[in-house]
């Protein structure tokens, strides 16, 4: 599918995604309660069937914190970009997807683990990465560690 | 009097398979829950070896942070830096000369070759073969020697810039990589006639840790994992980039999807990696070995991503972009993260011995998984 | 008739000459020290990029094992020495202690690369790193180099040969206490 009607039945889904085009792919951005859903419907429809997810990652943009998943479709060989926003930066939360893509069991434990996002029905969210009895999130922005990282003005 | 089956009771119970352990290839810990000698749960625990690259991004310079990509998957360092390099350049929209393309196309198949050969070596060790692991670091030895030679270093190369490379070629290259060819083309066959026609070995891999194509696909276990399996994810074929679209060479896909098809996977990896090189390596074209930069880069506000193919799997490179000259956000897609999820599924019901049988050819290198 | 006695060059005694036959004089603590430092085993114990150069001392080329090093031990038990090749990272750094508190004395400790020296290029800005692994364990040869090639590597462990074989220690072992570890 172009572009132009993956905009079409994305809309159809969520009415207020909000789209952009970069040189590479077609990135939507839409609230976080909407994502499940949304990516269940990509997933599973035979026309779009973007079985592949490729990369996770969560970015912490001050205001908000965003979820990012970058989607692609073996079989059609199209791909896309998907960015849940969760406006809620005390106690963040967000559908999972493992149930979609099994590879979402690792990388959300690692958002969990280093921003702070939690992940409503992951089989086993905890911390990966760091201690269990770690305090922060440390790719947050406002994390603070005197001692080891050195502030640029 | 008669003791029948029923009459023993058996319990799970737990094993550590510690952080320092002679198989794990890295500071990877696993709790197995067994029953007796098999494998009911395999539970990763990573993170011992977590030095927060990501973080430590977001406080450097774009032509710093290649530096770091050399650390994390340290064999396939090249590709590493090839990756951030790419992604930079693609961002600023400079196009850099044929011979920079070249000659990284080039030096990441002799880094793909040395990795291979290197896990080669290592998986003949973990099944007990100690000869495997003399004669693999043999030739990765003498590709080692031609990295020296024109890159500087042995193993943390960092030869590739944003806009470049960081000096000329050196005049012995074309003719040490043409020697090293045509040796180890006749050394390939020996190597794998010794642990394929080994029957110890093929009874240790055939049908142990089977892959489906859907789990592949579900899981995001790419390179060669990936492609024995059926699934075919090589970002050379589908997203070409460097001199990678105008050479011939065949995606290497296999169906069986088990320990043996994953190890063959990369037997025959190496021989197209070799016949890449053969295309490359006399058509080398003139030019300036780099494009100039600022010498403070900034990109433009944005994101940027960018794929490429490293003797693991895919790696990707996600830079999020405020137009400062540090950037906002890097994310690296490791390839041993993703395989190493599928690690508990496909152990289910082997022997613990079977597990180091599947840790070898998934080929994981731990700093790539925890960065 | 007297029997030549060949002695190697750099062992610690002399062979006094007696009518009937020959018997050496040296000095006990000599000749375990000589022992010791032609036999020490390593454990295999890598981290991160070093433990690949240090692979390659171990391998073809650069072979260690002319050097005495001859068996790398995989538990502590029957090791002599640890080769702390890699970063030490907070949650390694008890696995460190401990995998140290095992090996039987006397027992020595070599930093080798940049991040094993003093945490090397993630000095700074990195929230989990330790800095050095001598605020764990008491090292006694530090290898510069990121990573040091297989040759240093090999240069620094024959100068852990010699600090042997000259009675020379690390910090005394018993009152160390690691500046990080609170492990029990």
């Amino acid at each position: 599918m172009s572009n132009e009607e993956l905009k079409i039945f994305i809309t159809e889904i969520v009415p207020d995604a909000v789209f952009e085009e970069n040189k590479q792919f077609l990135l939507v951005t839409v609230n976080a309660e909407h994502i499940l859903d949304l990516a269940g419907k990509l997933k599973n429809n035979a026309q779009t069937n973007f079985d592949y997810l490729f990369c996770l990652t969560g970015v912490d943009w001050l205001t908000y914190l965003s979820v990012v998943y970058h989607l692609k479709s073996i079989t059609h060989n199209h791909s896309i970009v998907l960015k849940a926003k969760i406006s809620d930066r005390v106690n963040p939360e967000i559908e999972s997807v493992c149930s979609i893509w099994r590879t979402a069991e690792f990388h959300e434990r690692e958002i969990y683990d280093l921003l702070g996002i939690r992940f409503n029905h992951h089989p086993d969210l905890r911390r990966l990465l760091l201690d269990d009895d770690w305090k922060g999130y440390p790719l947050r922005k406002d994390y603070a560690d005197e001692a080891n990282i050195v502030e640029l003005e | 009097m008669e003791e029948t089956a029923t009459s023993i009771e058996s319990k799970e119970y737990f094993v550590n398979m510690g952080p320092q352990h002679p198989s794990t290839h890295g500071v990877l810990r696993l709790m197995l829950t067994l029953d007796g000698e098999i494998i009911k749960k395999v539970e990763p625990h990573i993170g011992y070896i977590h030095r927060s690259i990501e973080k430590m991004c977001e406080k450097d310079s774009y032509q710093q942070i290649v530096h770091l990509t050399d650390r994390m998957d340290y064999l396939s360092c090249h590709m590493n830096n090839e990756a951030v390099c790419l992604t930079v350049e693609d961002a600023l929209g400079l196009e850099v000369p044929e011979i920079v393309k070249v000659i990284r196309t080039i030096i990441s198949e002799l880094t793909r070759l040395s990795s291979h050969q290197l896990w080669w070596g290592v998986m003949g060790m973990d099944l007990g073969a100690i000869t495997t692991f003399l004669y693999g670091f043999r030739d990765r030895e003498m590709i080692i020697d031609i990295f020296e030679e024109t890159c500087g270093a042995r193993l943390t190369m960092n030869y590739n810039v944003p806009g470049g490379l960081m000096f000329d070629i050196h005049p012995n290259f074309q003719k040490r990589t043409k020697d090293f060819i045509t040796h180890f083309k006749k050394k390939l066959p020996e190597y794998d006639e010794l642990l394929t026609g080994n029957v110890i070995f093929v009874e240790r891999t055939k049908g142990i840790g089977y892959l489906s194509k859907e789990d592949a696909i579900s899981f995001g276990v790419t390179g060669p994992s990936g492609r024995a399996s059926g699934f075919s994810c090589d970002v050379r074929k589908h997203n070409p980039y460097s001199a990678y679209a105008k050479v011939d060479f065949k995606e290497i896909l296999l169906t069986e999807g088990d320990t043996f098809a994953r190890y063959k996977a990369r037997i025959l990896e190496m021989w197209e990696s070799m016949h890449i090189i053969e295309q490359l390596i006399d058509n080398i074209p003139e030019g300036e070995y780099f494009t100039k930069t600022k010498a403070v880069i900034k990109l433009p506000v944005g994101e940027f991503y960018q794929k490429v193919e490293t003797a693991r799997g895919e790696l990707g490179v996600y830079i999020v972009s405020d137009g400062k000259k540090n950037p906002y956000r890097v994310k690296f897609r490791s390839p041993g993260f993703s395989n190493l999820s599928v690690l508990d599924h496909i152990s289910r019901g082997c022997k613990i011995a079977d597990l180091v049988a599947i840790m070898s050819t998934l080929d994981l290198v731990i700093p790539d998984i925890d960065r | 008739m007297t029997k030549e006695i060949h002695l190697p060059p750099d062992f610690p005694g002399t062979v006094e000459r007696s009518p009937d036959g020959n018997f050496i004089v040296t000095s006990l603590d000599g000749v375990l020290n000589w022992a010791r430092s032609n036999s020490l085993w390593p454990l295999t114990f890598g981290t991160s990029c070093c433990a690949i150069e240090m692979m390659a001392a171990g391998a073809s080329r650069h072979d260690w094992s002319r050097f005495g090093f001859e068996v790398a031990r995989a538990t502590p038990r029957q090791a002599d020495l640890i080769v702390i090749a890699g970063t030490i990272v907070n949650k390694m750094a008890p696995v460190l202690k401990r995998l140290y508190d095992q090996l039987g004395d006397p027992k020595y400790v070599v930093a080798m690369g940049a991040c094993a020296i003093s945490g090397g290029p993630f000095f700074y800005n990195s929230y989990s790193v330790v800095k050095g692994a001598d605020h764990i364990i008491p090292v006694d040869i530090y290898i510069p180099g990121c990573p040091p090639r297989p040759e240093a590597l090999l240069y620094g462990l024959m100068q852990l040969q010699q600090n042997i074989k000259d009675g020379k220690r690390a910090t005394d072992r018993t009152q160390h206490t690691p500046d990080i570890i609170n492990y029990h």
